[in-house]
C-alpha cells in the first residue's frame, strides 16, 4: 500500500476565475467552439488555395 | 557552423540545463521532486505539457511531412482538443482527489495491485522504447547533416538531460521546459520568416500558397471514409481522440506535468491552453513544409535530401545510373519551374481559358519531377537493399543549413536539441516515478515513510532510465519514419491502457480481475491484428479501447457481481 495524501475535496467546485466564464462548462464550450472554427478555417484555407 | 552558432547553441542548451539544476538542487521533498512545486501556475503547466509532446521529431519530421504529403497530417490532431476537455473534466479531478503520484496508482485504488502493475508495466514498455527514439531521431539526422559522430550526439543529449533531471526531478523539468519552449517558438518563427524572405522575388505568401494548393499540398481536411487512408477527418476525430485521450489521460509523462500545481484550476487551464494552441501550432509547422516544397520549385533541390546516403552509393559501381538520374532531375526541375511561372502568369491574365491548360502542364511537369525522385529511390534500393530511401526528415535541416545566416543557424540547431531535451526529460522523470511509486514502494511498503530515502531512490531510477535510453539509442536501429514509428507503437498499447481507465471511471460494477484478464486478451488481439491486417494505425487506439471495455464486462458477467465496489481502497 502506498502512502497517499488525503483526498483533495475542495478542488471540484473551484471556478475557472476567467473573465466572462463562471463555470468550467462554459470554458469547455468555448474550447470546443474554437476547435470547430479551426477545422472550418482549415477547410476554407484548403479550398481558397486549391 | 561558426563560432557565433556554437555560442548560441551551447549557451542556450547548457545555460538552460545549468539554470534548471541550480534552481532545483536543494529539493528534498518527494512530492516536489515528483510533482513539482505547489506554486506552479497554469502557464508553466501548459508549456510543460506542450514541450513534452513536441519532441525533436516534431520539428525535423513534420516540415518534411508537409513537403512530401502536404498538410493533411494536421488531421491527426483533431481529436486532441476534445480529449483534453475530457481529461480536464473527468480524469484530472479524480487524480487530484486521491492525491496520487502516478495514474497507475489510481488503478490500484480503483481495482487491485495486478491491474496497477499491468498499467505501469505497459507504460514502461512503450515509453522506454519511445525514450530511445527521442534521443536517436534527432541524433541520426543531425549527425548525417552536420557530420558529427552519432554516438557523441546521443551521449551529449542523454547526459545533459540526466544531469538536470536527476538533480531537480519534475521541478527542473518544468522550469527548463518553459525556456526551451521559448527557444523553440523564437526559432520556428524565425525559420518561417527566413523562408518567406527566400522565396523568389515577386512571389509572396499568397502566390506561394496558391502554388502549394494547386500541387496538392494544402489538402487540410479529407472527408474520405476509406479505412486504409492514414489521415482523414474521421481517423483524426475518432482515432486521434482515443490516441490523445490515452496519451494525455493515462501516460505518466503527461499526467505528471499537470498533477502538480497549486490547484485543479491551474492544471485545467494548462490543459485548455494546449487545446487552443495545438492545432494552429501543428498547422504552422506543416505549412513551413508546404512552403519549403514551393521554395524548392524555384531553387533546385538535391535529387535526394539525405545527401550522405546518396553520395555513398553514387560513388559505387552504380555511379553511372545515379549521375544520369541527376541530369534528368536538373531538366525536370527546370521544366517544372517554367510551368509554374507560366501558370502563375495565367492567373493574372484576362483569358480564363488558358489557366486550366497551364495548370495541367504544371501538374504534369511536377509529376515528372516526382517520378525522377521515385526512380532515384528505386536506384538506391537496387544498389543496396538496406539503403534508407526516406529523405523527407532531411528537407527542413537542408534548408536551415543552406539558407539561415550564422547565429540563427545555431538557434535552429538549438531548437532541435531543446525539443529533444524537453521531451526526454519528461519521459525520464515519468519512468522514474512509476518505477519508484508503482514498483519499488509497492514491494517495499516500509520504505514509504523515509522521505529522504525515497528521493534518493527516485534520483537513482531517473539516472538508470536515462542510461537505458542512451544505451537503446546507441545499440538499436529504428524504423525510417521516426514520427510514425513512435505513434504506431503508442497506438498498439495506448488503446488497451485507455480501456482500463475508462472502465475504472465509468463501469463501477467491473472489478480488478475482470479488467486485468480482459486487458491481457485485448492487448493480444490488437497485436495479432497489427501483424495481420492493413488498416490505419490510429484505429488501433479505438479498437484496443473498445475491446478492453467489452471484454471486461463479459468477464465480469462470467465471474459474477463484485463483492466490494469501494474505489477508496488501496493497492
Amino acid at each position: 500500500m502506498t502512502g497517499l495524501l488525503p483526498p483533495d475535496q475542495r478542488s471540484d467546485a473551484e471556478p475557472p476565475g476567467l473573465p466572462g466564464f463562471h463555470t468550467w462548462r462554459g470554458v469547455y464550450l468555448f474550447v470546443f467552439g474554437w476547435f470547430v472554427l479551426a477545422v472550418v478555417l482549415l477547410a476554407v484555407f484548403a479550398r481558397i488555395f486549391s | 557552423m561558426n563560432v557565433a552558432d556554437w555560442v548560441v547553441l551551447l549557451g542556450t542548451l547548457v545555460g538552460i540545463a545549468a539554470y534548471g539544476s541550480w534552481r532545483t538542487c536543494q529539493i528534498g521533498s518527494l512530492n516536489t521532486y515528483l510533482k513539482g512545486r505547489q506554486s506552479t501556475g497554469w502557464g508553466t503547466i501548459g508549456l510543460s505539457v506542450m514541450a513534452t509532446q513536441a519532441s525533436a521529431i516534431t520539428f525535423l519530421s513534420l516540415p518534411g511531412q508537409g513537403f512530401e504529403s502536404g498538410i493533411g497530417f494536421v488531421q491527426n490532431y483533431f481529436g486532441l482538443p476534445l480529449a483534453l476537455i475530457i481529461v480536464s473534466g473527468v480524469f484530472l479531478p479524480m487524480y487530484r482527489r486521491f492525491g496520487v503520484y502516478t495514474a497507475y496508482e489510481f488503478l490500484g485504488r480503483r481495482f487491485d495491485w495486478k491491474t496497477r502493475l499491468l498499467g505501469a508495466g505497459l507504460f514502461q514498455l512503450q515509453r522506454g522504447f519511445s525514450a530511445g527514439v527521442t534521443i536517436y531521431a534527432p541524433a541520426i539526422i543531425l549527425s548525417t547533416m552536420l557530420g558529427w559522430p552519432l554516438d557523441l550526439i546521443v551521449v551529449c543529449i542523454g547526459f545533459l538531460v540526466i544531469a538536470y533531471t536527476v538533480t531537480g526531478g519534475t521541478e527542473a523539468v518544468s522550469l527548463t521546459q518553459k525556456w526551451q519552449m521559448a527557444v523553440i517558438f523564437i526559432g520556428m518563427v524565425t525559420a518561417f520568416i527566413v523562408l518567406l524572405v527566400e522565396l523568389p522575388v515577386g512571389l509572396g505568401f499568397n502566390d506561394a500558397a496558391h502554388v502549394a494548393g494547386a500541387l496538392g499540398k494544402l489538402q487540410a481536411v479529407d472527408l474520405s471514409i476509406d479505412p486504409s487512408r492514414r489521415y482523414t477527418l474521421w481517423t483524426g476525430l475518432l482515432g486521434g481522440l482515443f490516441l490523445s485521450l490515452s496519451y494525455f489521460g493515462t501516460d505518466q509523462s503527461q499526467v505528471q506535468r499537470y498533477l502538480g500545481g497549486d490547484s485543479l484550476r491551474e492544471s485545467r487551464l494548462g490543459l485548455m491552453f494546449n487545446a487552443l494552441l495545438k492545432i494552429p501550432m501543428q498547422f504552422l509547422i506543416l505549412l513551413i513544409g508546404a512552403l519549403l516544397f514551393v521554395f524548392y520549385q524555384f531553387e533546385r533541390p538535391p535529387l535526394f535530401f539525405n545527401q550522405s546516403e546518396w553520395q555513398r552509393h553514387a560513388q559505387g559501381p552504380e555511379g553511372g545510373t545515379f549521375r544520369a538520374l541527376e541530369k534528368r532531375h536538373v531538366v525536370a526541375v527546370a521544366d517544372s519551374e517554367k510551368a509554374i511561372r507560366a501558370w502563375l502568369h495565367t492567373r493574372t491574365s484576362q483569358d480564363a481559358a488558358v489557366e486550366p491548360i497551364a495548370r495541367a502542364t504544371m501538374l504534369e511537369a511536377n509529376r515528372q519531377t516526382a517520378a525522377v525522385r521515385s526512380e532515384a529511390k528505386a536506384a538506391l534500393l537496387a544498389a543496396d537493399p538496406r539503403a534508407k530511401t526516406k529523405d523527407s526528415d532531411y528537407v527542413f535541416i537542408t534548408f536551415i543549413l543552406a539558407k539561415l545566416p550564422h547565429g540563427l543557424l545555431g538557434l535552429l540547431i538549438a531548437v532541435m536539441f531543446a525539443a529533444a531535451l524537453s521531451s526526454l526529460a519528461a519521459e525520464l522523470t515519468a519512468l522514474s516515478t512509476t518505477t519508484t511509486i508503482d514498483f519499488w514502494r509497492y514491494f517495499r511498503p516500509l520504505a514509504a515513510a523515509d522521505e529522504a530515502r525515497n528521493v534518493r531512490v527516485a534520483r537513482r531510477f531517473t539516472a538508470l532510465w536515462g542510461l537505458v535510453a542512451v544505451a537503446f539509442a546507441l545499440l538499436v536501429g529504428f524504423a525510417e519514419n521516426l514520427i510514425e514509428a513512435v505513434n504506431i507503437v503508442g497506438s498498439i498499447f495506448y488503446g488497451v491502457v485507455l480501456g482500463i481507465f475508462l472502465v475504472a471511471f465509468f463501469f463501477r460494477r467491473v472489478g480488478g480481475s475482470a479488467v486485468f484478464f480482459a486487458a491481457l486478451a485485448a492487448q493480444a488481439l490488437v497485436i495479432a491484428m497489427f501483424l495481420s491486417l492493413n488498416i490505419g494505425y490510429l484505429w488501433y487506439n479505438l479498437i484496443g479501447c473498445a475491446v478492453c471495455i467489452v471484454f471486461s464486462m463479459l468477464v465480469q458477467t462470467v465471474l459474477g457481481p463484485r463483492a466490494n465496489t469501494d474505489p477508496g481502497r488501496a493497492a
